[in-house]
């Protein structure tokens, strides 16, 4: 039984006493949660799209020690184009950090860049791990922290603005066939500190293996991050990411949630905006074809007076895939004068792609200005027409229109390499 | 020898008819005004001659270049040298219009058995085309149409034809809603482009426009057909006397 293999793993799991007292605690917490709440079934609201069977139903080993034969060539698909040293990297294969394959070596001062199954011996960063995303409700990241091995942790201090991008890059090749990660990262920006971090899951194989990331995110006063996740996983892999993020008083993230990868993939980007004129940028494209099926769920709460969000979900869907948005935007009584707007805007390319999309607005305050609307359209008739009419043929012009829909939301990614990147790969979809 | 040929075209939209039986000869090297009232058909015939989908032929025949031209899709008539300036542009978000032309361009290029042309060679070809509508190369940067002013969309269009280079050009009403310095410059941009081996047609609502592109004939489209052929004096005839007064001489003809 699936439960059983969970079981069993986590008894090889529990067994390792080369990791610090607190973190086998939280294991122990974190699987016995798990094993309460059991995976997600459709009758929980918050699942109520997508059926996680596929993921419940089958055994995925836990890779006991480092595995994987990658080379620094085999990065060069998901490295954006930058050459080596351009951005301070930090590499996972199957789960595990690789520092053959890492770039940490020009990390200005104040910036620390570590992989967590050696941070973690620092009692503050234990403490930290779980503190924002909680295993009580959310089963998959209970299942994140009872077999978390490693993971980035990334720490911007006070003041320091971060020119480079961090780039944390998970990867897997054949190794992880059958086998489940679980990442789990920490990220840190303290008061007035800037920096940007690139989370990429891809992979050099076609296998089927199981990611479960969970990223933690604190944002502390007047700072900034710019949080780009990029899920390219292999197409017979099954994905689940999980970011939380607590910002203190006028910070801003800017989160972006590229996904065109894996057979079943849900990502969760959750914030709390705690602080006075603190504001969220959530945005984000998916991109599928043949079975995929792809759920984006993004929770933003505004907690304090004048805080701000802005949403932009895209979703090109073709073949039999299907598309799941859920924006939930929540409003205390507290937080007036909250400015929120949210849209999903889907593109169906085929008659038997299915979306469905669900905005959320819960306002317990009175004065509040929140907006939110969601659109399935296919290709412009007209649109088409005119390109046609200039010589264009019917392909290339649907390819066209297909890639100007999707580049209105890539233009709002402020990293040139990533945006061109991801331009490139539209473009190479498409046309 | 004849361009184009038009014999007793019927066609309708969503279901109502529209042309009611329009016959028209045009020859290469000659403008051809087609000139009446609201509603008359002006544009329906336009946008029938570019292949927009939106409008069926109910019976008649096109000729164009010995071709069957109502069998061909847009795209094909458009490599094979039909254009038509919109009466409204559309506007494509994410598409640049250097990248919209040039793709335009090279697609009708591949159709013509020439070869492609790459971003740099492209960009010196436009120096030449945007100084003919008197545009600024920044506009190649922006999306197709998008945010420009209705005097900007009109000029993107005549750009695009003087890219093009088409053996028809059809300028359906290309001349409503401009100011007359946009007027001007959107006639001698058309008038840069007339060849003895290409052909124009003018659909206009105005005589105004006709004053900058002189017509060799003028046309008078009443309720679908054709009330009324003549010189470029027709043209005047109708500013001085109005529509009502074709009208009534298709109505006198019908009856």
């Amino acid at each position: 039984m699936v439960a059983d293999a969970y079981a069993a793993a986590f008894d090889v799991i529990s067994g390792d006493v080369g990791v610090p007292a607190a973190v086998r605690a939280l294991r122990r917490a974190a699987f016995d949660r798990f094993s309460a709440l059991g995976f997600p079934t459709p009758k929980n609201e918050d699942w109520h799209y997508t059926s996680v069977a596929p993921i419940a139903d089958q055994e995925f080993a836990l890779l006991a020690s480092r595995t994987g034969d990658i080379g620094r060539d085999d990065l060069a698909p998901f490295s954006f184009g930058v050459g080596a040293g351009d951005w301070h990297t930090i590499v996972f294969v199957n789960g595990r950090f690789a520092p053959e394959l890492s770039d940490l070596r020009k990390l200005p001062a104040g910036v620390e860049v570590t992989d967590l199954a050696t941070a973690w011996s620092a009692p503050d960063v234990a403490e930290r791990i779980g503190s924002l995303a909680s295993h009580e409700s959310h089963a998959f990241t209970a299942l994140n922290a009872a077999f978390a091995q490693d993971g980035a942790v990334v720490r911007i201090a006070r003041n320091v603005e971060v020119g480079r991008p961090i780039h944390l890059l998970f990867v897997t090749d054949a190794a992880a066939a059958r086998a489940m990660m679980h990442p789990r990262n920490l990220i840190i920006v303290e008061r007035h500190a800037t920096a940007t971090v690139i989370e990429t899951y891809a992979s050099a194989t076609d296998s089927t293996y199981f990611t479960n990331a969970v990223t933690e995110v604190t944002l502390g006063d007047g700072s900034s991050l710019r949080h780009y996740k990029i899920q390219r996983e292999a197409s017979r892999a099954y994905h689940v990411g999980t970011i939380e993020v607590e910002q203190a008083r006028d910070s801003h993230y800017v989160s972006f949630s590229l996904a065109t990868g894996a057979e079943l993939s849900r990502t969760n980007v959750y914030t709390t905006l705690d602080g006075e004129g603190s504001g969220a940028t959530l945005n984000g494209l998916y991109m599928l074809d043949g079975e995929q099926h792809c759920d984006h769920q993004t929770q933003i709460i505004h907690a304090q007076p004048n805080t701000f969000s802005r949403e932009l979900y895209k979703g090109i869907l073709d073949g039999r895939s299907h598309g799941v948005f859920n924006g939930k935007v929540y409003v205390r009584p507290i937080a007036q004068k909250t400015d929120g707007k949210q849209t999903n805007n889907t593109l169906l390319l085929s008659d038997t792609a299915h979306v469905d999309t669900k905005p959320q607005l819960e306002i317990f305050a009175d004065d509040v200005k929140c907006t939110h609307g969601a659109t399935v359209g296919q290709i412009d008739q007209a649109a088409l027409f005119y390109l046609k009419s200039r010589g264009i043929a019917n392909a290339l012009a649907r390819r066209l229109l297909t890639y100007a829909f999707a580049a209105d939301v890539l233009e709002t990614i402020e990293v040139d390499a990533v945006r061109e990147g991801l331009e490139r790969t539209t473009l190479e979809r498409f046309v | 020898m004849s361009l184009l040929v038009i014999k007793d075209l019927k066609a309708s939209v969503a279901g109502k008819p529209i042309l009611k039986g329009v016959t028209l000869t045009v020859e290469t090297g000659s403008v051809h005004a087609i000139m009446g009232p609201n509603g008359s058909g002006k544009s329906t015939l336009a946008q029938v001659l570019a292949g927009n989908p939106a409008y069926e032929v109910t019976s008649g025949s096109v000729s164009y270049n010995g071709r069957d031209l109502l069998a061909m899709p847009p795209e094909e008539r458009a490599q094979a040298g039909i254009f038509m300036a919109f009466q409204y542009p559309v506007e494509i978000p994410g598409v640049s219009n250097a990248y919209f032309l040039r793709a335009a361009y090279n697609e009708v290029r591949k159709a013509r058995g020439e070869d492609e042309v790459d971003p740099l060679e492209f960009a010196d070809l436009m120096d030449e085309k945007l100084e003919l509508v008197d545009m600024d190369s920044s506009m190649l940067n922006r999306s197709v149409n998008t945010g420009f002013s209705g005097g900007e969309k009109k000029r993107n269009e005549i750009l695009q034809m003087a890219v093009l280079e088409p053996k028809l050009g059809i300028l359906d009403e290309t001349d409503s809603g401009l100011d007359i310095d946009a007027l001007r410059i959107v006639a001698n941009g058309v008038n840069k482009l007339k060849r003895p081996n290409n052909a124009t047609i003018v659909v206009t609502h105005y005589q105004r426009l006709l004053n900058y592109i002189v017509p060799d004939f003028v046309h008078v489209l009443v309720s679908g057909r054709i009330a009324k052929s003549g010189g470029k004096e027709l043209a005047l005839e109708l500013e001085e006397k109005g529509y009502d007064w074709v009208t009534e001489l298709a109505g006198a003809s019908a009856s």
